[in-house]
């Protein structure tokens, strides 16, 4: 094993232990370290939710180049999927499965014509498409029970184990999205995946090569949207309440922002922008009202700057300060 | 390398995220409400009565000699973000919570209050809410199964209206309000000329009171969250539409009748709580609000207040600040100002955490809210 | 019939006013290829400048309005083509749109923290009384509005094909490069068309805003209304805007009364959509000019 490969693989198996123990009281066994508490280890699962929606997001826009403002419009189909699914007595297994599946499915009815026209109305197509999933939701209440929400779901009982107390349902959370991160992974290292970057970098070239740029497109878009479908399969038993506002318009340009703060087409972007639009307000929470405003204007400033997110910013600081460190980043 | 760093992140971030924050040897009484979103007026009136009463009551000593601690979260008035802040709230062992006001934000958090046995004193008005089976919800003002047949009786004897048109707002507290009207409607033989849906926060009604003038209703009956009171009842005064116009609490409230200016006048219906009420502490508690605010309260600032002298209240014939017995002291309870001169109106509550009180007829006139009729208490 | 009539009415006069926003949108887009994802909140902060203006330094009601329309030309038209479009020309088109879906954060944001989380009430321009047309009862107010819209758009019209500068505007809007080589001055004309879009959304958001009532969430609304009203007329025509405005706002009171109010919203969108895949050049817009 090569020494980088060999840091790699540690830092993982840290950061892996790290993520597995945050919220577990460690003072019985000896170390000053308390633990979360209920709340604490909600947030800590609801970054890891919106995390997997970002993934999907960076996807689409990061790795082809596209815009979506349907995330939390998918994040909805997934999220009522698995509620209706689950109150019906289906496995949460298959109704999650049912949930990336729909919303890939509907992502490719969507794309199909939306790419057929010029560039941005694929955002202006998902724009339309995000008010009317919620407008759905919102109206159909013999289905989603309107505005009034449904409630009552369940978390799932996995391998025999329920995961009802919050600690086990965000270790559950936890190794689905190492699942959804390593497939993620996987697919942008496969000669597939690197068809996209080839894409983004020059569609004129990646078309000259033999590759479809419209089916990619369209795949991407897809994949990307069932990525939503997930998030939201895992958030309905995370709140085990749901109702319209969450998959809203405004929360879709949210998703999008924070896939951008973050570092689009950078592989931990959407992980580093979902810790500042979920655990950051936690933090900041003396600036209470103001945090919104404070966060606008960082991303502004962010954009003039360093458009490459957050992940560029780090990189080209740590280039700065250290010259050498610069040369064996991966 | 990377991912070593993010690992000490992520610890730092974990030790922020776990911190405790109250001390023990205090009523903790968090306020979870609307403080922005569709509900920010009805929620910034709660929390200053809240707050108004919570500085009275630690003026005086407290709740059995503890000082009452006040904490306020923002649900943005939604339900989702409600139910977040309550179990947030719950981890920090409260006595009671206070709010919210939105029927849908209850609904979704009331099973949370259930489940840690903590009182939930809510401003939500849906007429379910108290028929879920929790013990330990609370309500501050009347549910639609009590104020509607009021306003049926109302819009049949003092109205005399054969045909009313109904306009509601789709969600939990308009959509419950509609049923309720309608079923009452019905009963008493009052056809219901129109029965037009409109969307939370919809800001043109143009289309709606133009609808209304063709239905040519004896009265028309508006059940619609502050705001969009206002801009129905502008519009309507814009496009001629003259008929009667009746309300239940809201459409009377201060805040409608600031937003509508001259529109709102003669507007009329029933009221379950008014500062204006013919009563001099209720009248009283309005002067130290406007002075305190600076700004006139609605029925909401009522609600805030009432509801930490009923936790005072229950906590002390309970005889101690357990958030089970103080539940279980309020159910079959009637507070009498007498005793307890903050609880404003003798008040009673049952069994499931329905309010008995007296109520009220009203008008606006000249942009006031005039009371002419006091309905007395259901139960006596 | 008379029903009909109001509503077309009603829906003429909101529209006229989704017009004045969608014109803006057009011509950002047309002379720095700027989607202005905040002109919603451009049309709902001049109403608050106004506010200000009324409540703060209590200053008469036109006087007000005044102020707002030179308000928002400094901050909504100057400053930000100077602070928040210019640096980001460079870094390409979405960075720029995340910069103003931010920056319609912000502005919403700004006016909930320092003004109010609440809706304010605002004057009317025109009386609330009523005039009988042909028998149909219909509202001063509304037609004072419609009249005012038009009366701002025509001269708009005129300005851009009857003088130099509008002139020179519209060269640039159409081919910058081949107007630089002209000898037009690229830059300024950019700058007023910046100008031209703030003091429209000023405009707009003093006739709205008395229906509305001041909030900071009024711009989600308007910003969606002015997007599909743009997309509709054809996103290179001042035109086609107008058509797009007039459409967007009868169709909107039409689906009110006679669709559903739950779902009054997506018929615009469903235009939107079917304009997209059928005629992407949009109502009156020339297929050729398109630019990207």
């Amino acid at each position: 094993m090569s020494r980088s490969a060999l840091r790699w693989s540690l830092g993982l198996v840290l950061l892996g232990l790290v993520l597995v123990f945050v919220p577990v009281n460690l003072t019985d066994y000896g170390l000053p370290y308390p633990g979360l508490k209920r709340y604490g280890t909600y947030i800590m699962t609801l970054w890891l939710v919106t995390a997997v929606a970002a993934m999907g997001v960076n996807l689409i826009v990061g790795y082809s180049g596209q815009e979506t403002l349907a995330q939390a419009a998918f994040l909805g189909i997934g999220a009522y999927t698995t509620a209706l699914l689950t109150k019906a007595g289906i496995p949460f297994g298959l109704a999650f499965a049912a949930s990336g599946l729909l919303a890939f499915v509907v992502g490719i009815l969507l794309g199909i014509p939306a790419l057929r026209v010029q560039k941005h109305y694929l955002a202006f197509v998902t724009l339309a498409f995000a008010v009317m999933a919620w407008l759905v939701f919102r109206n159909e209440q013999w289905l989603t029970g309107g505005v009034m929400g449904l409630s009552g779901i369940k978390r799932p009982v996995v391998f025999g184990i329920n995961t009802r107390p919050f600690l086990t349902f965000y270790w559950f959370v936890l190794a689905v999205t190492a699942i959804l991160t390593f497939c993620m992974w996987w697919m942008l290292r496969s000669p597939w995946g690197r068809a996209f970057t080839a894409l983004r970098e020059n569609p004129v070239r990646a078309e000259s090569l033999g590759i479809d740029v419209r089916l990619y497109k369209l795949l991407t878009f897809a994949i990307g949207s069932a990525y939503g479908g997930f998030a939201g399969a895992l958030y309905a038993p995370l709140v085990e309440f749901i109702d319209p506002s969450p998959f809203a318009l405004s929360q879709s340009f949210l998703y999008l922002l924070m896939v951008v703060v973050g570092g689009a087409g950078s592989f931990l972007g959407p992980f580093v922008g979902a810790a500042i639009a979920v655990l950051l307000p936690e933090w900041l929470r003396f600036t209470e009202t103001y945090y919104l405003l404070i966060y606008a204007f960082l991303v502004m400033l962010l954009m003039a700057f360093c458009p490459g997110g957050i992940v560029a910013l780090v990189l080209r600081l740590k280039a700065a300060l250290l010259p050498k460190a610069g040369k064996v980043q991966p | 390398m990377q991912f070593s760093k993010l690992a000490v992140a992520a610890t730092a971030a974990a030790i922020v995220l776990g911190s405790p924050a109250f001390a023990q040897n205090s009523v903790l009484l968090p306020v979870i409400i609307e403080l922005s979103g569709g509900g920010a007026t009805v929620g910034n009136n709660w929390k200053n009565g809240v707050e108004l009463a919570a500085a009275e009551v630690n003026a005086a000593g407290g709740i059995l000699g503890k000082k009452v601690e006040i904490p306020a979260v923002d649900t943005q008035t939604n339900p989702g973000v409600a139910r977040a802040a309550i179990q947030r709230a719950l981890d920090d062992k409260p006595v009671a919570i206070l709010g919210p006001i939105y029927s849908g934000s209850v609904k979704a958090s009331m099973q949370l209050t259930a489940d840690a046995e903590v009182p939930q004193i809510m401003g939500g008005e849906a007429g379910d809410l108290t028929a879920q089976g929790s013990k330990y919800i609370f309500r501050t003002s009347f549910g639609q199964n009590i104020s509607m047949p009021k306003l049926a009786n109302y819009l049949r004897d003092g109205e005399k209206a054969k045909s009313v048109a109904v306009v509601f707002v789709n969600n939990d507290f308009g959509k419950g309000g509609r049923d309720a009207i309608i079923k009452e409607l019905n009963s008493r033989n009052i056809k219901v000329a129109a029965d037009l849906s409109t969307e939370a926060g919809q800001a043109d009604f143009a289309a709606d009171v133009i609808k209304l003038k063709s239905a040519n209703a004896d009265a028309i009956f508006i059940y619609l969250n502050e705001e969009e009171s206002a801009r129905f009842l502008r519009e309507a005064k814009k496009q001629g539409l003259n008929k009667p116009m009746i309300g239940e609490t809201t459409l009377l409230g201060q805040k409608v009748i600031d937003l509508a200016g001259d529109a709102a006048n003669g507007v009329k219906g029933h009221v379950g709580l008014t500062v204006d009420a013919p009563i001099p502490a209720v009248q009283e508690f309005g002067r130290k609000f406007q002075a305190k605010y600076n700004y006139k309260p609605d029925h909401n600032g009522l609600k805030g207040y009432i509801s930490v002298y009923m936790v005072k209240a229950a906590a002390e014939k309970a005889g101690k600040l357990d958030p089970k017995a103080i539940a279980a002291a309020l159910h079959g309870m009637t507070i009498t100002p007498d005793k307890v001169p903050g609880i404003l109106m003798e008040a009673s509550w049952d069994n499931t955490g329905e309010i008995d009180r007296i109520s009220f007829l009203a008008e606006v006139k000249d942009g006031k809210q005039v009371i002419t009729q006091t309905l007395p208490k259901l139960k006596n | 019939m008379a029903e009909i009539l109001q509503l077309v009415i009603a829906g003429l006069a909101t529209g006229a006013i989704y017009a004045l926003a969608a014109i803006g949108f057009t011509l950002l887009w047309q002379t720095s290829q700027t989607i202005n994802f905040a002109q919603g909140e451009f049309v709902m902060l001049p109403a608050f400048f106004a506010l200000v203006a009324m409540n703060w330094f209590g200053w008469p009601f036109w006087l007000s309005c005044l102020v707002a329309i030179l308000v928002s030309v400094l901050l909504l038209g100057m400053v930000f083509k100077v602070i928040v479009v210019d640096p980001m020309l460079k870094q390409g088109v979405l960075p720029l749109v995340i910069s103003t879906i931010a920056l319609g954060l912000l502005l919403r944001e700004g006016a909930k923290d320092f003004y109010s989380a609440e809706a304010q009430p605002f004057p009317y321009i025109f009386p609330d009384r009523q005039v009988s047309v042909l028998g149909v009862q219909l509202s001063l107010s509304q037609i004072g509005v419609l009249l005012i819209a038009l009366a701002v758009i025509a001269a708009l019209q005129l300005f851009l094909s009857r003088t130099r500068t509008g002139r020179q505007m519209q060269a640039t809007a159409q081919n910058p490069t081949v107007a630089r080589i002209l000898g037009v001055p690229v830059e300024r004309m950019i700058l007023y068309t910046f100008i031209i879009n703030a003091a429209l959304a000023a405009m707009a958001s003093l006739l709205i805003s008395p229906i509305y009532l001041a909030k900071f969430s009024n711009g989600e609304h308007l910003g969606l209304a002015a997007f599909v009203a743009a997309i509709v007329g054809g996103f290179n025509q001042v035109r086609g805007a107008i058509a797009g405005g007039l459409l967007v706002g009868v169709i909107d009171n039409l689906a009110a009364a006679y669709v559903s109010t739950g779902y009054r919203q997506s018929v615009p969108l469903i235009l939107l959509v079917l304009f997209i895949l059928f005629r992407p050049q949009g109502l009156l817009g020339r297929r050729e000019e398109r630019a990207v």
